[in-house]
């Protein structure tokens, strides 16, 4: 009984840290309605950027972090700006092949420059403290500061979106691109922004995926296969439903490993899959699209 | 001038300037290809092999993605499936391997038609992840399936491997040892296979339905306006096109001989390499399929050695070429000559009477 109660517990944890990784593609999807297949690559590069600056500096990562913020705000923007408000427009294919072919190019740039070896991101006592509940069950201080900070960046998140100018060109341009253009709203410019945002999110998920397991350049397409399965699970277009989405994928991947360790991925992709044959809209739809 | 007159003289043709040489020519370098065993050295068999599936693939692929709109990043679930089907039919079920290859692709179709029940409730971009996921979840299963090595995969039995029939004959005829002759049984096999996948795209591109996809193709909107039924011309084309690529899957196990789920079910070898031979060659035409096979092929044998560069340069040539020539080099050959050696579009001819032009 305790077993399947720690496995309900630490399910929610996990769910923090995909709906950490759901924000981010919820988010620019929202925005751009950009469907970026190198997110999950995007995640691990931003791991290995942590990597090198807390290395660099003899930081810990909880303040190498900071510092690879703003950098990753600007390569986000940069990208959004130089490459992707290239391809959007009406035809679907070209965002999609132009980010499945920075998928491809990062993970084998990460090869080339880090190798395949498997890196963790090293935080001293803090990496296996953990508060124990009583009855044999104890609750880890990373998975519970993911959780935590997975309801912080959604928040702010929600608080971008509808109490400042930027949110409010962010939804301009998501609800009518001619007319928000019309209005003297720069698109290029706030597509752009939106991805710097993004990439915030990213670094922030980046640093959990990187205290809680090992990663190596190519633990991106599954990250990727996750964040979507929890968007979608959530329904599209409300911050709370991706974070329920990944509550229930985590869920659902943590009962999978108690009946047997080797389901754990498998009982995850099955409940997206059942959640799309019940629910096609998604548990808590609120975007038409 | 007399509407009705008119509208009983009105016929189409499909025809380009040069596809009557272009089909002469598809005969003749068929038959080539055919004979060229007795010629060839066993290195171009076994490279010609990996061209035609790979060609037979993005045939598929652009069937699915160019025409129907079905952007998938999941093909490799029906590759994967159709060679675990070759192995489970000959390992567990003793069947003839060359009958165990059009089984696969039945059999294929039939998982197809409850995965596009699923996979179909999601639209565009979100269709693509979606395939993905499927793909993940065959190979997830398939690792599990302990009669066949599980995580770790297994191989095909000598015994099997050289019960192919012909083998004996092209050991006899052209005084060869078994692997050489098994080669060569896969390379008539591997062409059948590219021919057959041509002629199948070439002739429903032709015919009614093909219409129909290119009407969807150059706008879903208006094409779903003039009554056209998107939703089963694209569930067709998904069966149809997984039944194809389980064949190809089966017939690229039979040829390796080995399998497991993580090399079966990759992204990379059976959609990345895929996704890429389309766009450069030209996605939505015949011929660019053709023309991207060509150049990956090249690439891949003179500069696959240089690994995760020449996976960089891959992805790099992708995104140029899906930015800067989005119809690929045969979209920038035919916008310049208006040629087509696979004619698929329409043109009105109007007979007037006496000025009979045919």
């Amino acid at each position: 009984m305790t077993g399947w109660l720690d496995a309900l517990i630490q399910g929610v944890l996990l769910g923090g840290l995909y709906a950490l990784f759901a924000a981010g593609l919820s988010l620019i999807f929202g925005v751009m309605r950009l469907v970026n297949l190198a997110h999950g690559d995007l995640i691990v590069l931003a791991a290995f950027a942590i990597l090198v600056v807390a290395g660099k500096f003899g930081l810990d990562p909880f303040v190498a972090v900071l510092l690879a913020l703003p950098v990753l705000f600007v390569v986000g923007f940069a990208l959004q700006h130089v490459l992707l408000n290239r391809t959007l427009g009406r035809d679907l294919l070209p965002p999609l092949l132009v980010t499945f072919g920075l998928s491809i190019i990062i993970q084998n740039g990460l090869l080339q420059v880090f190798s395949a070896d498997s890196q963790r991101l090293r935080s001293g006592a803090i990496e296996t403290a953990s508060i124990p509940l009583g009855g044999g069950i104890a609750i880890g201080v990373v998975p519970l500061l993911t959780l935590l900070s997975a309801i912080a960046v959604i928040l702010l998140l929600n608080f971008i979106f509808y109490r400042t100018p930027v949110g409010r060109a962010f939804r301009a341009t998501s609800d009518d691109l001619e007319v928000a253009q019309l209005m003297g709203i720069d698109h290029r410019r706030v597509f752009a922004t939106a991805m710097g945002l993004a990439f915030v999110v990213i670094t922030i998920a980046a640093l959990y995926l990187g205290l809680r397991a090992n990663f190596d350049p190519t633990a991106g397409p599954a990250r990727l296969l996750y964040a979507f399965e929890a968007v979608i699970i959530g329904g599209l277009g409300s911050f709370w439903g991706t974070l329920a989405g990944g509550i229930v994928l985590g869920l659902a991947q943590t009962i999978g490993a108690r009946i047997d360790p080797e389901w754990q991925i498998l009982a995850g992709h099955l409940a997206f899959l059942l959640v799309l044959v019940v629910r096609p809209r998604g548990l808590f739809p609120r975007a038409q699209d | 001038m007399d509407d009705a007159s008119a509208s009983a003289t009105q016929v189409y043709r499909i025809e380009g300037p040069a596809s009557r040489a272009a089909g002469a020519a598809v005969v003749v370098i068929l038959l080539m290809l055919v004979l060229l065993p007795v010629f060839a050295g066993r290195t171009l068999i076994q490279d010609l092999i990996f061209l035609f599936y790979m060609l037979a693939l993005a045939q598929c692929w652009n069937l699915l993605a160019g025409y129907a709109g079905l952007i998938s990043v999941g093909q490799q679930a029906f590759v994967g499936l159709g060679g675990y089907l070759l192995f489970a039919f000959t390992l567990l079920g003793g069947l003839d391997p060359l009958f165990a290859i059009p089984l696969a692709g039945l059999v294929c179709a039939l998982f197809a038609l409850p995965t596009a029940l699923i996979v179909f409730r999601l639209r565009g971009a979100y269709f693509a992840i979606g395939t993905w996921v499927v793909a993940e979840v065959y190979r997830l299963v398939l690792a599990q399936f302990k009669p066949l090595g599980g995580g770790t995969g297994t191989s095909l039995t000598p015994s099997v491997t050289s019960s192919v029939p012909g083998i004996e004959w092209v050991k006899t005829v052209l005084d060869l040892r078994t692997p050489a002759a098994r080669d060569i049984i896969s390379y008539w096999a591997a062409l059948a296979l590219v021919a057959g996948t041509l002629a199948a795209v070439y002739l429903i591109l032709r015919s009614r339905r093909g219409l129909a996809l290119g009407a969807i193709r150059d706008h879903e909107a208006a094409a779903a306006g003039l009554g056209v039924d998107i939703y089963r011309v694209k569930l067709a084309v998904y069966v149809a096109t997984a039944a194809m690529t389980g064949m190809i899957g089966a017939l690229i196990y039979l040829q390796k001989a080995r399998i497991s789920p993580d090399a079966a079910f990759s992204v990379l070898d059976w959609t990345a390499y895929v996704i890429f031979i389309v766009v450069i060659g030209g996605i939505g035409t015949m011929e660019g399929p053709v023309i991207g096979a060509i150049i990956f092929y090249l690439m891949q044998r003179y500069l696959a050695d240089f690994g995760a560069s020449y996976l960089i340069l891959l992805g790099t040539l992708g995104i140029l070429v899906m930015l800067f020539a989005p119809k690929g080099l045969w979209g920038l050959v035919s916008e310049r000559t208006g040629l087509t050696l696979f004619p698929t579009r329409r043109k009105l001819v109007v007979h007037r009477p006496g000025t009979d032009r045919s």
